[in-house]
C-alpha cells in the first residue's frame, strides 16, 4: 500500500452558519488521475480552495505523503508542489510566451544591478517544455500568449506547473470551454503529466472527459461525496445520474415532456 | 531583435506612436515650413515635452499596471509651492526642501496605492480624491502662510543650474533629466526582471499574485513614482521661473493622459512601452506648439489633438491586433 501524494480525511468547510464542505475523504497517489465530479454548486470550487491553501478546512486534516499540512496562504501550498491550473489562469493574453512562462521567477543575466532578462532563454525553455508535451504548434517564444487557442493556453499553463516542480496538478474545469479538438489535446496532457508520475485532480462536469482519463472517480452532491469508485465500476450513465443527485436523466428527460 | 523586418516592428506597442509622430511633423512641416526643425523650433516643444514626458512614464508605467493617476495635476503646483515656501518664504537651506517636495510625493503616492490595494475603490476614484484633497491643501496652506497664492523664489546658482536653467537660453534643464529617467525606466521595465513583473500584474492581477509577485508593493511603489514624479517637475518649475502659482498643473492631467494613450499604452492594462510614452509625448508637444508655426489660428490644435487621439487609439488597437493574431509561418 502506497502512501497518497495527498490526502483529505473527513475534511468540513463551513462559512459561518454554511456548511459547504462535508466530511470530505479523499487521497490521490502518484501517476494517477482523481475525476472530481459534480453539478455546479457542489463544493468543486471550495475544495478546490481548499486544496490549494486558500480556504483553511473547518475540521479534518490535508496530507501529504502521510505528513499533516496546514497552509495559511495559497504560496504555501504551491511550495509544498500543489500547483492549481483555472481556466486561462496564470497566462497573460497580451505577454509573450517566453516572458508570461517566467512570471515571478524571471531567468536573468549579466552582473549586479544590471541583471537583464534572459529572453532567448526563457523562450527557449519554454517552447521546450510545452513541444515536449506535445504541442508542437508552438515555436517561437514571442508570440503573444493572446494568439494561442484556448487548448493551448491551457496546456501551456499545465506545462509550466510542470516546469516548476509541481507534484500535484489541480485542474479546474480545464476543458469546459473547449471544443472537441482542443478538449483532446488537454486531455492528452493530463494523460501525459500522468505518465510523468503527477498526481493529478481533475475537476469536471463532463463524463466524457473524466471517463477518458480518470483512474478514480468521486461525485461530489451538496458538498459530500456521493460516490467513490474507481475506472470501469459505473457506466458513463450512471456516472450522469449520479451528478443529477441520483435523479435519473429518464426522470428528467419524463419531466420535460410535458 | 535578431529578425528586423516590417512586420516585427508594426507589432510593437510603439508602432502607433511612431506613425503618429511622423504624420503630425509631416503634417507641420507641409503647413509650418521647416522654422519648427530648427533650435528655436526644437525648444517649443521639446521643453513641453520634457515637463509633460517626465510624468507621463510613471503615469503609463502605473496605466500598464491597470491603474490610473489623475493626482498629478496637484501634485505640480504642490511641488512649486513647497519648495518656494520653504526656501522662498522661509529661506530653508535648498537640499531640505528639495527632499520635502520628493519625500512629499512619495507620502501622497503611497497613500493612492495603499488605498488602491486596500479598497476595491477603483484608483480614478481614489487618485480623483487625493487631486482635489492635495489642491485644497496647497491652496489653505499657501494662503495661511504666505497670504498669497504665488510665491517668488530665488534658487541658489547650483541648484537653479540643476533644476531650472535654460541651457543655452532656450533648452530647459529638464530635457536632460527626462533622457535621463526615460534611460533608467526603459532599462527596468524592458531589460529587468521587474518589467515583467508590471505587465503580468496589468494582464491578470490574481495570476501574477498566484505566480509570486508582490502585487501589493509594485502598485504603490508606481503610485509613489508618478507623484514623486509630478512634484518634481512642479519644484524645477518654480526654479526655472523663480516663482510658484497654486493653480498649475490641471490641464497635465489630460495631456499625460494623451500622451500615454497616444503612445500605445492598453487604458486597460498589460500592454505598452517606454519608447511608446516618449514618442506620444512628442507627438503632443509637437502638435501644441507645432500649430504657432502655422498660419492657422491656435484655437485649432484642440480639435487636431481630439481627431489625433482617437486616430491613435483606433491605429493601436489594429497594431495590437496584429501582435495577437501573429504566427510565424512555417518554414
Amino acid at each position: 500500500m502506497t502512501t497518497p501524494v495527498l490526502e483529505l480525511q473527513s475534511v468540513d468547510k463551513s462559512f459561518g452558519p454554511i456548511d459547504v464542505l462535508n466530511q470530505i475523504s479523499l487521497s490521490v497517489n502518484k501517476g494517477e488521475v482523481l475525476c472530481l465530479l459534480g453539478d455546479n454548486g457542489a463544493g468543486k470550487s471550495t475544495l478546490i480552495k481548499t486544496l490549494a491553501g486558500v480556504h483553511k478546512p473547518t475540521r479534518g486534516k490535508i496530507l501529504m505523503d502521510g505528513q499533516e499540512m496546514s497552509f495559511d496562504r495559497p504560496r504555501d501550498a504551491q511550495e509544498k508542489g500543489i500547483a492549481t491550473v483555472h481556466q486561462f489562469g496564470g497566462t497573460f493574453p497580451l505577454m509573450s510566451i517566453g516572458r508570461s512562462f517566467f512570471v515571478g521567477v524571471e531567468p536573468t543575466k549579466g552582473w549586479g544591478p544590471f541583471k537583464i532578462f534572459d529572453r532567448q532563454s526563457a523562450n527557449e525553455i519554454a517552447v521546450k517544455a510545452v513541444r515536449d508535451f506535445g504541442i508542437t504548434r508552438i515555436d517561437n517564444g514571442d508570440r503573444l500568449i493572446g494568439g494561442l487557442s484556448g487548448g493551448e493556453r491551457q496546456s501551456l499553463a499545465i506545462a509550466r506547473a510542470v516546469h516548476f516542480g509541481a507534484r500535484v496538478l489541480i485542474l479546474d474545469e480545464p476543458t469546459a470551454a473547449l471544443g472537441v479538438k482542443q478538449a483532446g489535446h488537454v486531455l492528452r496532457i493530463v494523460n501525459e503529466a500522468k505518465k510523468r508520475g503527477l498526481a493529478v485532480i481533475f475537476i469536471t462536469h463532463q463524463v466524457m472527459h473524466a471517463m477518458a482519463v480518470g483512474d478514480h472517480f468521486a461525485v461530489l452532491i451538496r458538498g459530500a461525496i456521493a460516490a467513490d469508485f474507481r475506472k470501469g465500476d459505473k457506466s458513463r450513465e450512471e456516472i450522469t445520474d449520479l451528478m443529477a443527485g441520483g435523479e435519473t436523466m429518464a426522470d428528467l428527460e419524463a419531466q420535460l415532456e410535458i | 531583435m535578431k529578425n528586423l523586418s516590417i512586420g516585427n516592428l508594426l507589432r510593437r506597442p510603439e508602432a502607433g506612436a511612431f506613425l503618429g509622430l511622423v504624420t503630425v511633423v509631416v503634417f507641420f512641416l507641409i503647413f509650418g515650413g521647416l522654422s519648427f526643425l530648427k533650435p528655436a523650433g526644437i525648444a517649443s516643444w521639446l521643453n513641453v515635452a520634457a515637463n509633460i514626458g517626465i510624468i507621463a512614464i510613471p503615469v503609463g508605467l502605473l496605466m500598464i499596471a491597470g491603474e490610473l493617476d489623475i493626482s498629478i495635476g496637484s501634485m505640480i503646483p504642490a511641488g512649486s509651492m513647497i519648495v518656494a515656501i520653504m526656501s522662498g518664504h522661509y529661506d530653508l537651506p535648498m537640499w531640505i526642501s528639495v527632499i520635502a517636495v520628493l519625500g512629499f510625493g512619495a507620502v501622497v503616492g503611497a497613500i493612492n496605492g495603499f488605498l488602491v490595494v486596500r479598497t476595491a475603490v477603483p484608483s480614478l476614484i481614489v487618485t480623483l480624491g487625493t487631486l482635489f484633497a492635495v489642491a485644497g491643501l496647497v491652496l489653505g496652506l499657501s494662503v495661511l502662510i504666505t497670504g498669497t497664492t504665488s510665491v517668488a523664489i530665488k534658487a541658489p546658482a547650483f541648484y537653479k543650474a540643476i533644476f531650472g536653467q535654460f541651457i543655452g537660453g532656450t533648452y530647459q534643464v529638464l530635457i536632460l533629466w527626462w533622457i535621463a529617467f526615460a534611460a533608467i525606466y526603459i532599462f527596468f521595465v524592458h531589460f529587468s526582471k521587474y518589467g515583467n513583473w508590471i505587465f503580468a500584474i496589468g494582464g491578470d492581477r490574481e495570476s501574477a499574485r498566484n505566480a509570486g509577485i508582490p502585487t501589493t508593493k509594485v502598485t504603490i511603489t508606481l503610485f509613489m513614482l508618478s507623484a514623486s514624479s509630478a512634484a518634481f517637475v512642479g519644484m524645477c518649475q518654480a526654479l526655472l521661473f523663480n516663482s510658484a502659482q497654486v493653480s498649475a498643473g490641471m490641464s497635465y492631467i489630460f495631456n499625460v493622459i494623451i500622451s500615454v494613450v497616444v503612445g500605445g499604452v492598453l487604458l486597460t492594462g498589460g500592454f505598452g512601452s517606454v519608447i511608446g510614452i516618449i514618442f506620444g509625448t512628442i507627438t503632443l508637444a509637437v502638435v501644441t506648439q507645432g500649430i504657432y508655426f502655422t498660419s492657422f489660428d491656435r484655437n485649432w490644435s484642440s480639435l487636431i489633438i481630439g481627431v489625433m487621439l482617437l486616430l491613435a487609439v483606433l491605429m493601436n488597437n489594429t497594431f495590437r491586433q496584429m501582435a495577437l493574431n501573429y504566427s510565424p509561418k512555417k518554414k
